[in-house]
């Protein structure tokens, strides 16, 4: 099936490695530049597009069939699509279902968003599983030895301060039970909705925030979001100095993604990047104490090195988790959206961690 | 937890004979089950009345009975081998109810025998509807609101509450007669006082109608551990209303949001968790099109036809991980095949769609009911994979074998407007094609969606269809793609192909290219249809593993997700591809092959061997040439003649008066069928003039392009021979005899063998004639003919150059592995040098008999008089000490009851094999 019968206009990809893909434009007709990661998950494109742990990064679905159900807002993490750049094998022109506004289409343009159809996705996803992530142009006429340049020097720099709020917000009622300080690296809308439903307010401050300043709000617990970009970049060594005088309070923390890389590098631990990452919603990872597997949501291209894992990846036996006592960190996405909510029980864990801390 | 070390012996009951509602996933998740059972080194104990499978084949299990599958049988079964434990979730229904009787009556316990995989409880609450209902209340799951009623207002305040429209079943009813759906009170007091007096007991069931609702399917895998998976989620087309044996479904689901997948797929695993189950599950769940709100349809604990089709749609073999879990292992512990890397504890993440559509008996039942409703009556499937839905729905529907090549029927463009859209109302077999005719003249998608409630996206993917068929633009060569369960993420090892038209990379290319074999691609036999079963696909495995032994590298062409050839690693490689032409080309014009095998993969392999022949694709096996020789009527009684054989006279005729002047000429009875046909299709016995001219009204109806047979019919004994021939040498493995006379579909009759009524005279006869025909015909591989004996004489009703229905029946009980030999030959091998003389192999001491199984109760309206038309979905095999004996098991397997229960014995086919063989070389070592 062609993407579109009547306004096709060819797109071009090529690739670090020199590989080259014609396909079609969508969303937004324009060029752009970014680091291509393919993410499995068959539903939840509009968690992914949404989500801020993507900025930078062009977004490639595995799935072909992308757009089927439209565009629903209230599923929307952030307010922002954060990918640079989409890549979806057929977005589909026609969606259907009784929550969608509009097509996934309009959606990016209404972002400006690029978004490039019709390529082999299969094939450019092998690429990356064999070479690992790497970057990505898309133009709209034939990519020459000046686009390879460009695309070999893009990096992502302060991938954080680029998508953390500028200013502090509150979600939940204000009496309710527990207070939850949310560092917001990116955060997906899901976490604190989580919190909120557990009877928490969540208090939302910018990765700046300074400890001090955090503890003036008197949180039951602090929650460490996911977020963007390397956890070891420069730009975050205030953040992770912050997250360590946080520790030293006391109070139970828990990260998740990003959250968690910081709080390890906090707790001395050390990150590297992944071949090609984690990305998609079939995720297995093993709680080591239990045996238990779970399936899980995940969105990341490091991972912590780590022999005390409190979770595992079944799949390649990386760290996906971490337990200090008090305070406890996963890799992967407990709140879901896109993806099972198989762990959504970690939050029910860490309410239980604020109380205790609370009652004594 | 890994192998429970105390699983030393276990009983695998099959399904038995495949009937509709249950085919041939039962012999591929069996077959998985021993295999997993005999690679922890278990001893397998096997019993199923259905010779046509790869599960009672000798290297599958240890001890195989073909008895049938009575709650008495299976007894004395466990008595005399004393297995510790019994697997019940690999037997369909059949297997699982027999597993369950057995658990109630305590016979389990007093044996000391150990229920693996789903218990007696889980059992329970799955398929017990109060108790299944209470346990989805006490875990919050929401079921379909009903209310058993025994007056008017009971009814009417139960649809007060929970709002109309609702459906009313009158209790006891056949068919659900006197019931039927009330949109208002009005209809409601109308329809119950109805069905109040049409139920014999003044019952009725008022039920919330959910029809229109999206039907969604998830496949679970649970372990011991309460570890948890969905393999594989699966979307009707049609809505809530259509079984979903009889309905076209995509997997995985694509109009659902994933907060409405997440709140399903929560869903079926707070229920399999709830029920206990351990192993495969199935969950049926209807949701609501325009809101959150759902209910559960229905479980089944065990493994299932759609278990089988999502094992095929995303690589997940769950029969296998299933039996893993009974014996032990959890989903950490288990590796995915696919991978080698990964583990089973994961959920496949496809990146192409897989469809399915159903085969459908109507073409040969043209007198059945075809609406289509909660009652099954597909006999098989196919199912295609590609990276859209209308590629995946056409190669479906081209795949089907019913005669189309695209979604127009051409008969539908006779009709009006208004009358397609009445047609709409109902579902049919054909509403696809309605729709499609309906989309071709311009009705709008919200227009189909208010008549059918089939979702939009489905409906425009009907119209991208249409579009494209108006714009023939130039097609690009197929790239073919693996199915590899994570989308790419990981290497896979397997070579599951299919075919995309948008691709750069060719994943076979690299397989092909280090392949240091000669190559040789095996046809397969399409979908489970009446007159082409589950035999064909026995047959073909059976020659894909002999030329594997032989050296080859063997690749399959098939598009049936239910069988064993579909196994990733049945074959070298395997295309799940439709059996067309085109399709076919495309998969040998990388491939390269040696040539192609078409003999055991029924009509479906057969009627390409033409089409290959004339693109200079080699045949293995008997000639092209030769297979012509006996499909066309003329070469085929030049031939007869010139050896000086005779056949029932006949004559080919265009039109009413020639048909009448033929009838005459020959004396009726006559029987009389279009050329060019497979299993019998419209073909009818005439006893008079009268039933000649109603036979032609109907059949120039539609446009002939070849001429009506007319052929004298003898009424005498039939015979019927399965041989095999290397070019000069001709074994026959076997004579059978079929009690019904003549006139009686062979598929249909009751075969024994040895034949009681074939004196050796006769016997030499036979050979004599069969021996002529194999050497004019130069046979390579298998021939199948039928005889019949009239005044003394011997008739040639038929000639089928290739593997038939009977060669597995006939390979278990002879213990000669026709399949095999076959194979064999067809790739240069002589019979003399695989050590079997020409001529008729010995007989047993055993008698053997193959019993036809009907499905009639699921086809209401179809005659059930046999004729030359066959009507049976499968058979059972009945062997006893004798022709009694034999007949009584093989129509207590079919089952038929019996007054007087008969002391029979219990017969180890391996043993009977191994004295049969040891009978043959004895009798060589004589001469």
């Amino acid at each position: 099936m062609t993407v579109s019968a009547t306004t096709t206009k060819p797109a071009y990809l090529i690739l670090e490695n020199g590989t080259t893909f014609q396909g079609e434009f969508f969303g937004m007709h324009a060029e752009v530049t970014g680091e291509i990661v393919f993410t499995t998950g068959m539903t939840g494109y509009l968690e992914t597009l949404t989500d801020q742990s993507y900025y930078g990064q062009i977004v490639l679905q595995t799935f072909p069939l992308i757009g089927n159900y439209g565009v629903i807002p209230p599923d929307f993490e952030s307010s922002h699509v954060a990918p640079r750049a989409y890549i979806a094998k057929y977005p589909c022109r026609t969606p259907s279902n009784f929550r969608s506004v509009e097509s996934l289409d309009t959606l990016l343009k209404k972002h400006n968003v690029v978004g490039l159809a019709g390529i082999d996705t299969r094939a450019l996803a092998k690429i990356i599983r064999v070479e690992g992530a790497m970057n990505g142009k898309i133009t709209s006429s034939p990519p020459t030895s000046a686009d390879r340049d460009e695309v070999k020097a893009y990096t992502v720099r302060n991938a954080v301060a680029a998508v953390s709020p500028r200013s502090v917000t509150r979600t939940g009622r204000e009496d309710s039970p527990r207070r939850v300080a949310l560092m917001d690296f990116g955060a997906k809308g899901n976490i604190a909705s989580m919190l909120v439903e557990r009877g928490c307010e969540v208090w939302s401050f910018p990765h700046s925030t300074t400890a001090q300043e955090i503890m003036q709000a008197n949180p039951h617990g602090i929650m460490l979001s996911n977020g963007p970009g390397n956890p070891a970049d420069d730009a975050n060594r205030t953040i992770v100095e912050t997250i360590r005088a946080l520790v030293e309070s006391g109070i139970p923390i828990f990260g998740i993604c990003l959250g968690h890389q910081l709080l390890a590098l906090a707790h001395g631990y050390k990150t590297e990047k992944l071949k090609f990452g984690h990305r998609g919603a079939n995720q297995p990872v093993k709680n080591t104490a239990t045996g238990r597997v779970y399936i899980t949501s995940q969105n990341h291209g490091y991972h912590v090195i780590a022999d005390d894992s409190s979770f595992i990846n079944v799949n390649d036996g990386t760290c996906e988790g971490l337990d200090y006592g008090k305070s406890f960190s996963v890799q992967f996405h407990p709140e879901a959206c896109g993806g099972p909510l198989d762990t959504a029980f970690l939050f029910d864990s860490f309410i239980e961690r604020m109380d205790a801390h609370a009652a004594r | 937890m890994p192998l429970d070390k105390s699983i030393k012996k276990v009983l695998v009951i099959g399904s038995g004979p495949i009937v509709i509602g249950q085919a041939a996933e039962f012999d591929y998740a069996g077959t998985q089950a021993c295999r997993v059972l005999r690679e922890d080194g278990i001893e397998i104990v096997l019993v199923n009345s259905n010779p046509a499978t790869i599960m009672t084949d000798r290297n599958i299990a240890d001890i195989i009975y073909i008895e049938p599958l009575t709650l008495p049988t299976i007894k004395r079964i466990i008595r005399k081998e004393r297995p510790d434990s019994i697997l019940s979730g690999l037997g369909g229904q059949t297997g699982l109810t027999l597993c369950m009787q057995l658990a109630r009556d305590g016979f389990l316990d007093k044996m000391g025998v150990r229920l693996l995989g789903s218990t007696p409880e889980t059992i329970d609450k799955a398929e017990d509807r109060l108790l299944f209902k209470e346990t989805m209340q006490e875990i919050d799951q929401p079921v379909i609101p009903s209310v058993i009623a025994t007056e008017v207002e009971a009814a009417v305040e139960f649809a007060d509450d929970i709002g109309y429209p609702v459906i009313v079943r009158p209790a006891f009813t056949l068919g659900g007669s006197g019931g039927g759906i009330a949109n208002d009170e009005a209809q409601l007091r109308e329809i119950a006082v109805q069905g109040l007096a049409a139920s014999p007991i003044g019952q009725i069931l008022t039920e919330k109608s959910i029809a229109g609702w999206k039907e969604i399917e998830f496949e679970v895998m649970r372990d011991r551990a309460d570890n948890a998976v969905v393999v594989c989620s699966m979307e009707n087309f049609d809505p809530v209303g259509v079984h979903t044996g009889d309905s076209i479904v995509i997997a995985p689901t694509v109009t659902l949001a994933d907060k409405e997948y997440q709140m399903l797929r929560t869903a079926s695993l707070d229920i399999v968790r709830a029920l206990g189950v351990e192993g495969g599950c199935n969950c049926q769940l209807a949701l609501h099109p325009d809101s959150f709100e759902y209910a559960v349809i229905e479980v089944n604990p065990r493994v299932s036809r759609s278990s089988a089709l999502a094992s095929k749609a995303t690589g997940y073999p769950i029969a296998k991980v299933a039996t893993k879990i009974a014996i032990g292992y959890t989903l950490d512990e288990i590796t995915n095949a696919v991978t080698g890397t990964t583990f089973a504890a994961f959920e496949p993440a496809l990146d192409y769609v897989a469809v399915k559509f159903p085969k459908w008996p109507f073409d040969k039942f043209v007198y059945a009911h075809k609406v289509l409703g909660t009652q099954m009556k597909a006999t098989g499937e196919v199912m295609a994979i590609s990276d859209t839905f209308e590629e995946a729905l056409l190669k479906a529907v081209r795949g089907a074998e019913i005669g189309l090549d695209s979604l127009m029927l051409p008969r539908l463009a006779v009709y009006s407007d208004d009358e397609i859209r009445t047609m709409l109302d109902t579902v049919t077999d054909e509403r696809l094609f309605v729709l499609y005719e309906a989309i071709t003249r311009g009705m709008s998608v919200d227009e189909l969606f208010e008549i059918t409630r089939i979702d939009r996206w489905f409906l425009h993917g009907l119209v991208n269809i249409a579009e494209r068929a108006a714009d023939p633009a130039s097609r690009k060569p197929l790239v073919y793609k693996m199915v590899d369960t994570c989308g790419g993420e990981f290497e896979a090892q397997t070579p599951y192909f299919y075919s995309i038209e948008n691709g750069t990379e060719n994943e076979a290319l690299p397989f092909i290219e280090k392949s240091e074999k000669e190559r040789i691609v095996v046809l397969g036999s399409g979908p489970i249809r009446i007159g082409q079963g589950i035999e064909f696909d026995y047959a073909c495995v059976h020659c894909v593993w002999a030329l594997r032994s032989l050296g080859y590298e063997v690749i399959v062409i098939n598009n049936n997700p239910e069988t064993v050839s579909t196994d990733f690693d049945t074959a070298d490689r395997l295309y799940f591809e439709p059996l067309c032409i085109d399709d076919v080309m495309s998969v040998i014009d990388i491939e390269k092959p040696l040539g192609v095998i078409v003999a055991f993969g029924g009509g479906t392999a057969i009627k390409l061997t033409q089409h290959l022949h004339a693109r200079g694709v080699p045949i293995i096996g008997t000639s092209a040439e030769s297979i012509d020789i006996c499909e066309d009527r003329t070469r085929f009684d030049e031939l007869l003649e010139q050896l000086g054989i005779k056949r029932p006279k006949g004559y080919g005729v265009q039109t009413e008066a020639e048909a009448l002047k033929a009838g005459e000429k020959l004396g009726y009875p006559v029987i009389m069928r279009p050329s060019y046909v497979l299993g019998g299709q419209n073909m009818i016995i005439a006893f008079s003039p009268e039933d000649i001219v109603e036979y032609m009204e109907i059949i120039l109806r539609s446009r002939q392009d070849n001429p009506v047979l007319i052929d004298r019919y003898l009424r005498g004994l039939e015979i019927e021979i399965d041989a095999i021939c290397d070019g000069e040498d001709t074994l026959v493995p076997g004579i059978m005899e079929h009690v019904e006379e003549a006139g009686v579909h062979s598929g249909d009759s009751t075969a024994i063998y040895p034949a009681p009524h074939i004196d050796e005279t006769l016997a030499a006869q036979l050979f004599e004639i069969t021996e002529k025909i194999c050497r004019a015909l130069n046979v390579r591989g298998l021939v199948n003919i039928q005889y019949v004996l009239y005044e003394n004489d011997i008739y040639v009703i038929e000639v089928n150059p290739r593997a038939s229905r009977t060669v597995p029946y006939l390979s278990k009980v002879t213990g000669i592995p026709m399949c095999e030999l076959a194979t064999q030959i067809s790739v240069g091998a002589k019979l003399r040098e695989l050590g079997y003389d020409s001529g008729i192999a010995p007989t047993p001491a055993h008698v053997a008999v193959k019993v036809p199984v009907f499905s009639f109760q699921k086809l209401p309206g179809l005659d059930t008089c046999l004729g030359p038309e066959m009507k049976s979905t499968g058979e059972v095999l009945g062997i006893g000490a004798t022709l009694e004996e034999a007949l009584y098991k093989g129509r207590t397997a079919a089952g038929h009851t019996h007054d007087e229960e008969l002391e029979t014995e219990l017969i180890d086919v391996n043993c009977l094999q191994d004295k049969l063989v040891a009978a043959r070389l004895d009798r060589k070592g004589a001469t």
